[in-house]
């Protein structure tokens, strides 16, 4: 397990150098020249090629990005082309909130979709399976800023629980953001809840078919049992994996439900980056996009070996 | 059995079971009426497709989701079960116990074995110092030397054997009065099926539990049990007590299946065997009388009427109208003999194959701490030493149990995992080990037939152009030469011409493996390697498939390496036999001397394992402890010492066996003189020595 840990984290260090080198790359290739989009469109040749200077971008292009590199690793992420704020402070914040939110909306889609799909596939071709594939996957089909402004329609305008606009203010507490953050979570859920509920029926399906179900039944345990001590624990497998992985996402792919609900994540801050042209906050929001990305993937590996003994982790 | 008035253990009325397809409902068992007693021992036997596992199944009320006991009443001390309350079930899936074919999927992989079995003690899933040492006392009964290790494993943990024995233990540990066993033993090898056979007999002779034991197998059946129902296309044709079925068997169709068996020391070149023509019903196309008269030698136009009555004969029942006649001799349900028309053995012919000291290791990777202590590279030695020779228009046999490396070194030979040491030469011309660098006439002169046609046949690809492909790479016929071969080639293998438009699925598995064996012949081989090639079939087809190859290889003298688990079925094609434990070859010679004394201790056990046909026999049973050994970690001196029932000392862990010569060509490793051999040893069966076509007797 320790080594296996090693290995893998060693992996995704290398990953992360080739990911950086290609986000540079990208970076670099984006229309427009910086210097020229700080100044203006009236400044001088003079004053352009100062500031190139002062910004190392007359620099050969590996010096320019082993410098780059060498900056993020000390913990200088530069300071944005757009606000003049830190980078470092501007994105660790956000993603502070985009971990809330997708923290909250796992804590939802989980245990309903498992719930549902488990339920489908006990009752399998009943009238619930058909009621419960029929909601989640006409859901699925909708985009997201469809049914968050269904919701925002219901529970904030009609209802007036919720607040329409989650635009949350920096430094606010989890419990205090709470209200501000369900309706994101919702939206979010339901793109997650259809995906995630027929997986689990369908591996309940495989499950409840093997042999070692007949051998429990045939022990005259009682069938809450057998499906909750024998049949759940397997079936649940590929959903853990599926769950970890969508995690990755939830950090940094909710562009339209941050943009929906003017929430302040990190899929929001990219948009706004790139309109900007905002090159050290694009360059950091991709980077932690894809470290999230890579450590749900390294979490998936292991939960899945925790939980199935067939596997040891070398 | 049981008292006057008591209603029987296990009653049948007239039981029906269908499944449903789509939305049909076929019916694959119909109308079967059967009585089990406490206590007793019932096998129940058929081929695939017969429904002797949906009954097994019904009975204890978990059939699939898709099945359904249609018609009929199945009752378990005189209730009927289909009436019974959830919590009533709940009890009478405690006072049953099923041990299944497939050990590993039987088991939850995600729970340790003690857990799964403290669990049939207590169902409600409790654990506590009670049910534990219940768990570890029934481990310790099913034979496991090490029942605390055993009860903390994972199944997968587990050699295939050792799973048989945990659900075994599982099956025992709720004292049930009715065991059923669904062919527990199919997938084990003969030594590990002796074993275990072994323990059911004992632990069923101490508790007079009632046991339905469903097996393909006479063999294993006339081992175990007091009574035997024989099944046939979802009808039950026969049903008597066991002595009384094997020595005077009434339907046509249970004196198929014994013609269809090869005994061991019968060979082709003494008798053929008898397949029964034809293939098994489906539910959805029965004939409308008598479900086996398409197939039966002695049927007549009452046959085809309607379906005759299952009659009482003698201490059983039997459903066929003629069976009278048979009983007194005046038709022959035999199928028709083709009497034997292979040449004796000539001896001295050329060799097509001759292997030599052939090795074949899978070195393991060394981990980095192995690396920096300087520790030697490991690997699997799957092949340590074999050297076996192949003559023309002869069968070499390579026997032995899984692990042995019998199927490494077929891949070894035929390039498809290269050999790591030695030589090998088809019709004396030495060839690369690797395929890849074998010129197309040595791929030519040697093939393979795989063990399962369903892998080896592509499912896109119809026979015909299966069938085209090496006649036009390996012999660079053109295409309409090719065609019109393919079609002779077909009518080889006793297919029509139409099955050239084909495709795989629309094959039977006997029919499938005609194809495999069709293409292996195309290339017009010198050598052809069997691996495990007949082993799947059910026995009718088996044995048409024996005499299809034994036919082909008379008629174009082509070279056999085949290697088999199934003794019976070696003895009767073989002409030389070679003996396989843990990579080397410890016994080989002619086949009649191998099976007979004096034999490798190895050889003796092996032989000792095998179920005979015959309820009556009397032998000696030699018995080999645990399990071959990691190919890892051979043991020094005679591989086989570590559980050699013969085992003399320290000479056998020190050092290396010699080479002892008992006639010309037959040779024994082992430390152990022949003179002692011959002295301690008993044939395991009778040999026939008779030649020609002779009516088979059924003991």
């Amino acid at each position: 397990m320790g080594r296996f840990l090693l290995r893998r984290l060693g992996f995704l260090l290398l990953t992360m150098v080739f990911t950086s080198l290609l986000i540079f790359l990208i970076t670099q290739a984006l229309p427009g020249d910086v210097a020229r989009i700080l100044l203006g469109r009236e400044a001088s040749r003079q004053a352009l090629d100062q500031l190139r200077s002062q910004l190392g971008l007359d620099r050969p292009l590996p010096v320019q990005y082993l410098s780059w590199l060498w900056d993020l690793v000390r913990g200088d992420w530069g300071t944005s082309f757009s606000t003049g704020q830190s980078v470092r402070a501007l994105v660790l914040a956000r993603l502070w909130n985009s971990l809330e939110l997708a923290g909250l909306t796992l804590a939802i889609a989980i245990p309903t979709a498992v719930t549902l799909g488990v339920v489908a596939a006990l009752y399998e071709e009943s009238w619930i399976d058909t009621a419960i594939s029929l909601a989640s996957l006409s859901v699925v089909g909708l985009p997201e800023f469809i049914t968050g402004l269904v919701l925002i329609q219901v529970f904030s305008f009609r209802l007036g629980w919720l607040p329409a606009n989650s635009s949350i203010a920096p430094g606010t507490g989890f419990f205090a953001a709470l209200p501000s953050l369900v309706l994101p979570a919702l939206t979010a859920t339901l793109v997650l809840l259809a995906y995630v509920a027929r997986l689990t029926r369908a591996s309940m399906l495989v499950e409840l078919n093997r042999p070692y179900v007949r051998t429990a039944v045939l022990k005259g345990v009682r069938w809450r049992r057998v499906v909750v001590a024998h049949v759940l624990r397997n079936a649940l497998l590929p959903t853990i994996t599926v769950v970890a992985i969508s995690f990755g996402w939830l950090i940094s792919g909710l562009i339209v439900v941050e943009n929906v609900f003017n929430y302040p994540g990190l899929g929001r801050l990219l948009t706004f980056a790139i309109a900007r042209r905002d090159i050290p906050l694009i360059q950091a929001v991709a980077l932690v996009a894809v470290l999230g990305f890579a450590l749900a993937n390294l979490l998936a590996d292991i939960l899945y070996a925790a939980f199935n003994p067939r596997i040891t982790l070398r | 059995m049981s008292a006057p008035g008591e209603p029987p253990l296990v009653e049948f009325v007239d039981v029906s079971i269908a499944y449903r397809r789509g939305r049909r409902w076929s019916r694959a068992v119909r109308g079967v009426d059967l009585r089990l007693g406490a206590g007793v021992t019932y096998g129940l036997v058929g081929e695939s497709g017969s429904g002797k596992s949906t009954l097994a199944l019904a009975l204890l009320q978990v059939l699939p989701p898709n099945g359904r006991v249609v018609e009929g009443t199945i009752r378990y001390r005189g209730r009927a079960l289909a009436e019974l309350t959830p919590a009533e079930l709940r009890a009478f899936y405690r006072s049953v116990a099923l041990v299944p074919q497939d050990p590993l999927p039987s088991l939850n992989p995600a729970r340790r074995v003690g857990r799964q079995i403290e669990e049939v003690v207590d169902p409600t899933g409790s654990s506590g110092p009670a049910t534990r040492a219940r768990a570890l006392e029934m481990l310790h009964a099913v034979g496991m030397a090490d029942p605390e290790r055993v009860a903390g494993a994972y199944p997968h943990q587990l050699s295939g054997g050792m799973q048989q024995r945990v659900l075994i233990a599982m099956a025992l540990a709720g004292e049930p009065d009715l065991l059923v066993l669904d062919e527990p033993t199919t997938n084990l090898d003969v030594t590990t099926e002796a074993t275990i056979l072994d323990l059911v007999r004992e632990l069923v002779r101490n508790r007079a539990t009632a046991v339905l034991y469903v097996s393909h197998s006479l063999g294993v059946v006339a081992e175990l049990c007091d009574r035997v129902a024989v099944l046939y296309a979802g009808e039950l044709v026969e049903d008597a007590p066991t002595r009384e079925l094997f020595e005077r068997p009434r339907h046509p169709y249970t004196q198929g299946l014994f013609d269809s068996v090869p005994r061991l020391g019968t060979n082709r070149r003494l008798v053929a065997l008898r397949p029964i023509p034809g293939r098994i019903p489906s539910p959805s196309s029965l004939p409308p009388g008598c479900v086996f008269e398409p197939r039966c030698p002695i049927a007549i136009e009452d046959c085809r009427g309607e379906q005759p009555p299952l009659e009482p004969a003698g201490e059983g029942a039997v459903r066929c109208i003629r069976w009278r006649d048979i009983e007194a001799g005046r038709v022959d349900p035999h199928q028709s003999a083709t009497p034997s028309r292979v040449a004796p053995s000539t001896g001295e012919v050329d060799a097509v194959l001759d292997v030599t000291h052939l090795r074949k290791q899978f070195p393991l990777r060394r981990s980095l701490n192995e690396l920096l202590a300087g520790r030697p590279q490991r690997a699997v030695r799957a092949v340590e030493d074999i050297s076996v020779t192949v003559r023309r228009g002869h069968t070499l046999g390579l026997v032995g149990e899984s692990g042995s490396g019998k199927s490494t070194t077929a891949r070894a030979i035929v390039g498809l995992d290269p050999a790591s040491e030695g030589t090998i030469e088809v019709v004396g011309e030495p060839v690369a080990r690797a395929l890849e660098r074998r010129s197309q006439a040595a791929i030519r002169r040697l093939q393979m037939v795989f063990q399962s046609s369903d892998e080896a046949l592509n499912p896109y690809r119809t026979v015909g152009a299966t069938l085209r492909r090496p006649f036009r790479r390996l012999a660079g016929l053109s295409r309409a030469e090719a065609t019109r071969r393919v079609t002779e080639l077909l009518q080889d293998v006793q297919l029509t011409a139409d099955f050239a438009s084909r495709r795989p699925s629309e094959l039977s598995g006997g029919e499938k493996q005609r194809v495999a064996i069709a293409r292996s012949f195309a290339a017009e081989p010198e050598v052809l390697v069997f691996d495990e090639s007949v082993s799947g079939l059910d026995v009718s087809v088996q044995a048409a498939i024996l005499n299809l190859l034994s036919s082909l290889q008379e008629e174009r003298g082509t070279g056999y390496l085949f290697i088999s688990h199934d003794l019976a079925v070696v003895s009767f094609l073989a002409d030389y036999v070679a003996v396989v434990y843990l990579g080397r070859v410890v016994e080989s010679g002619p086949a009649e001397r191998v099976l007979q004394p004096p034999y490798h201790p190895y050889t003796e056990a092996l032989l000792s394992a095998i179920p005979l046909l015959d309820p009556a026999a009397k032998r000696s049973h030699v018995r080999l402890e645990g399990e071959v050994p990691s190919a890892m970690e051979v043991p020094s001196g005679c591989p086989f010492h570590t559980r050699c029932p013969r085992y003399l000392g320290d000479i056998c862990r020190d050092q290396p066996p010699p080479w002892r010569e008992t006639t010309d060509d037959h040779d024994i490793y082992c430390h152990i003189p022949l003179d002692e051999l011959r002295a301690e040893q008993a044939p395991a069966f009778r040999f026939e020595r008779s030649r020609g076509p002779e009516r088979g007797e059924h003991g």
